[in-house]
């Protein structure tokens, strides 16, 4: 169980590693195209030249990188070039109001997926289990985009029920989290539903489920304490692994009812060419995704006794 | 004689019909069938634009019409309105569809052309070549996707090349996992044994024996995925990162009638609801084919 941990640990650095690789070539290696974005498009070849010059960017590209991960361990990631301001002065807030958003969504699109999951695979085939398969079949092919829009539609503009924006411009109001928090969940739980759903039919069919109900078992507490405890297992894996699409997800969420977030804030770079607030939000990303994987990884073997004691 | 010995045997069908056959099983799922229904309609759109659309998708006339309202000659209808720039919502949801259609299948196409050789290498060598593929897509998957779309189309620009590279990059590693995963059960059959017994190539192998016997999978797999490149495209083009302007995107347009949504709410509807329908078209088309795939 511990050489597991920390092998999967290793790979996640390892992994970790490449990614800044990735990024580094994909953003750093054109210095030119570093330099505009820092100067911007109007600066003169002169400015840029000296600039480039005096951050030492004529250096050879693995020292460069080097130097730059470097930083990026310690958490300097440099100065926005909008904000200007140090880049983790903007990024931890909003990563922080991210997870509120992302915690929230995530609680309640795992609630309605397992309770949903368990219902249509305790009997497979029946008129639940078709019901459920077509609502989460219905509900993961809205893009979030458009049931933002069409949510923002109806509740605000027809009735006028919820703010239209998320903005938090007079300090936190819980009520500007429903419309994003909906959205995301709308979107989430369907996914969640289904694989709990093929995991409890699974277990349904096993034998032991079988014996419980032949000796006389509730119908109830066959499910609950014996279909149950074992049917969850995989979905917690599933649901670890939807952070990843809930990172996605968040973005256009955020845009979408400017919530002063992660995901609007790494919008906002890329449209600005802020590239030292792009590298940070990319490998924060990355980062919180490879590390719910382990963590995924670790607690799936933990949690399931046949891995545990083998 | 030998022509008597040759008609003796019974022709093989020909792989193409064999294939058809098989996809024609989709009747059997009335899910499967209201899925099908929905793509060949947009499909259907997509191929008639011209003829199906009441303006050009790029002609302006009276900004902001109702649903139902003349236009400014008073000679025809905007059945959904205007825009703000005064044009027809319905024309560009008509060829709108042209360009989610030409690019998501073109997309996914460019996907599966660099996936399954990356996959079919992985599972058919195996060692150290299976270590490095599996690698890579793992670095490649633990981008959150959209993350991962941002910071291509930011450094090489927004266009529809660009994001049929995007999405190429994006997605061949997932198609290279399921492939690598049916191979690594297929390579034990007698089939490729045999197959290897005569010496055939280990390409001849891979591309004739074994990845013809993963295509109904692959098949399901590329329904769901074609749906899911179709939100792709639609949520770049609402970030504004997808195809640029003007011509119509139905993600493009969601974020451009938003903008107005305070004085007309639904015009932002329409192209929400023609991307949803494609999506669960593709979607139910999916579900459908895997239903009746299990079932022999």
């Amino acid at each position: 169980m511990l050489v597991f941990a920390v092998r999967r640990f290793g790979t996640m650095i390892l992994t970790m590693f490449v990614v800044s690789v990735l990024v580094f070539l994909l953003l750093e290696v054109n210095i030119d195209g570093v330099a505009t974005k820092v100067l911007g498009p109007y600066s003169s070849q002169e400015q840029r030249h000296l600039w480039l010059q005096a951050n030492g960017y004529y250096d050879p590209a693995i020292l460069r990188y080097l130097r730059w991960l470097g930083n990026f361990v310690v958490g300097d990631f440099g100065e926005s070039v909008r904000f200007k301001v140090p880049v983790s002065e903007v990024l931890w807030p909003r990563l922080a109001n991210t997870g509120i958003l992302g915690g929230i969504a995530l609680f309640f699109a795992s609630l309605i997926g397992l309770t949903l999951g368990v219902i249509a695979g305790m009997r497979e085939g029946g008129a639940r289990d078709r019901g459920v398969s077509v609502v989460s079949i219905l509900t993961t092919s809205v893009p979030e985009f458009a049931s933002a829009t069409f949510l923002m539609a109806v509740l605000v503009f027809q009735f006028q029920l919820l703010p239209g924006t998320s903005g938090m411009a007079d300090g936190f109001d819980p009520v500007q989290l429903v419309l994003p928090v909906l959205v995301l969940v709308i979107y989430d739980f369907g996914y969640i539903a289904r694989m709990t759903r093929a995991s409890m039919a699974e277990v349904m069919t096993t034998h032991y489920i079988r014996t419980a109900v032949l000796k006389g078992l509730p119908y109830g507490q066959v499910i609950r304490r014996h279909a149950m405890r074992n049917a969850l297992i995989a979905p917690f894996t599933v649901i670890m692994l939807q952070i990843n699409w809930l990172l996605s997800g968040v973005i256009v969420v955020e845009v979408a009812y400017a919530y002063k977030g992660f995901g609007s804030l790494l919008y906002e770079a890329s449209l600005n060419q802020d590239i030292y607030l792009i590298e940070a939000c990319a490998m924060v990303a990355v980062f919180v995704a490879v590390m719910t994987q382990t963590l995924a990884d670790i607690g799936y073997t933990y949690l399931n006794p046949r891995i545990r004691f083998s | 004689m030998t022509e008597q010995a040759v008609a003796a045997v019974p022709r093989r069908e020909s792989s193409v019909l064999r294939f058809a056959k098989g996809l024609a099983l989709i009747r059997e799922s009335w899910v499967g069938m209201v899925g099908l229904v929905l793509v060949l309609f947009w499909v259907f759109v997509a191929i008639f634009a011209p003829l199906l659309a009441p303006f050009p998708p790029n002609a302006t006339g009276a900004p902001l019409t109702l649903p139902g309202g003349p236009s400014l000659d008073g000679s025809a209808v905007h059945w959904l309105g205007t825009d703000q720039l005064g044009r027809d919502i319905l024309s560009r949801i008509i060829f709108g569809s042209r360009q989610v259609l030409l690019y998501a299948p073109l997309a996914t196409l460019c996907a599966y052309l660099v996936g399954i050789p990356m996959g079919l290498a992985a599972g058919y060598r195996r060692g150290l070549t299976d270590d490095v593929l599996s690698f890579v897509a793992n670095v490649i998957l633990s981008f959150p996707v959209l993350v991962l779309y941002i910071i291509i189309i930011a450094t090489i620009g927004a266009s529809g090349t660009n994001i049929v590279i995007a999405v190429t990059f994006a997605s061949a590693p997932g198609i290279m996992r399921i492939v690598r995963g049916l191979v690594l059960d297929l390579r034990n059959r007698e089939y490729v044994f045999a197959a290897e017994t005569r010496g055939e190539s280990p390409w001849r192998i891979m591309l004739v024996e074994i990845l013809p016997n993963a295509r109904g999978p692959l098949i399901v797999d590329a329904c769901l995925r074609l749906g899911y490149v179709v939100i792709t495209i639609g949520t770049l083009g609402f970030l504004g990162l997808g195809l640029p302007p003007p011509d119509p995107d139905w993600g493009g347009m969601v974020s451009e009638n938003r903008q107005v949504a305070m004085f007309l709410p639904y015009i932002a509807i329409f192209p929400c609801i023609a991307i949803s329908s494609l999506v669960l078209g593709f979607n139910l088309l999916a579900d459908g084919l895997r239903e009746v795939s299990l079932r022999d």
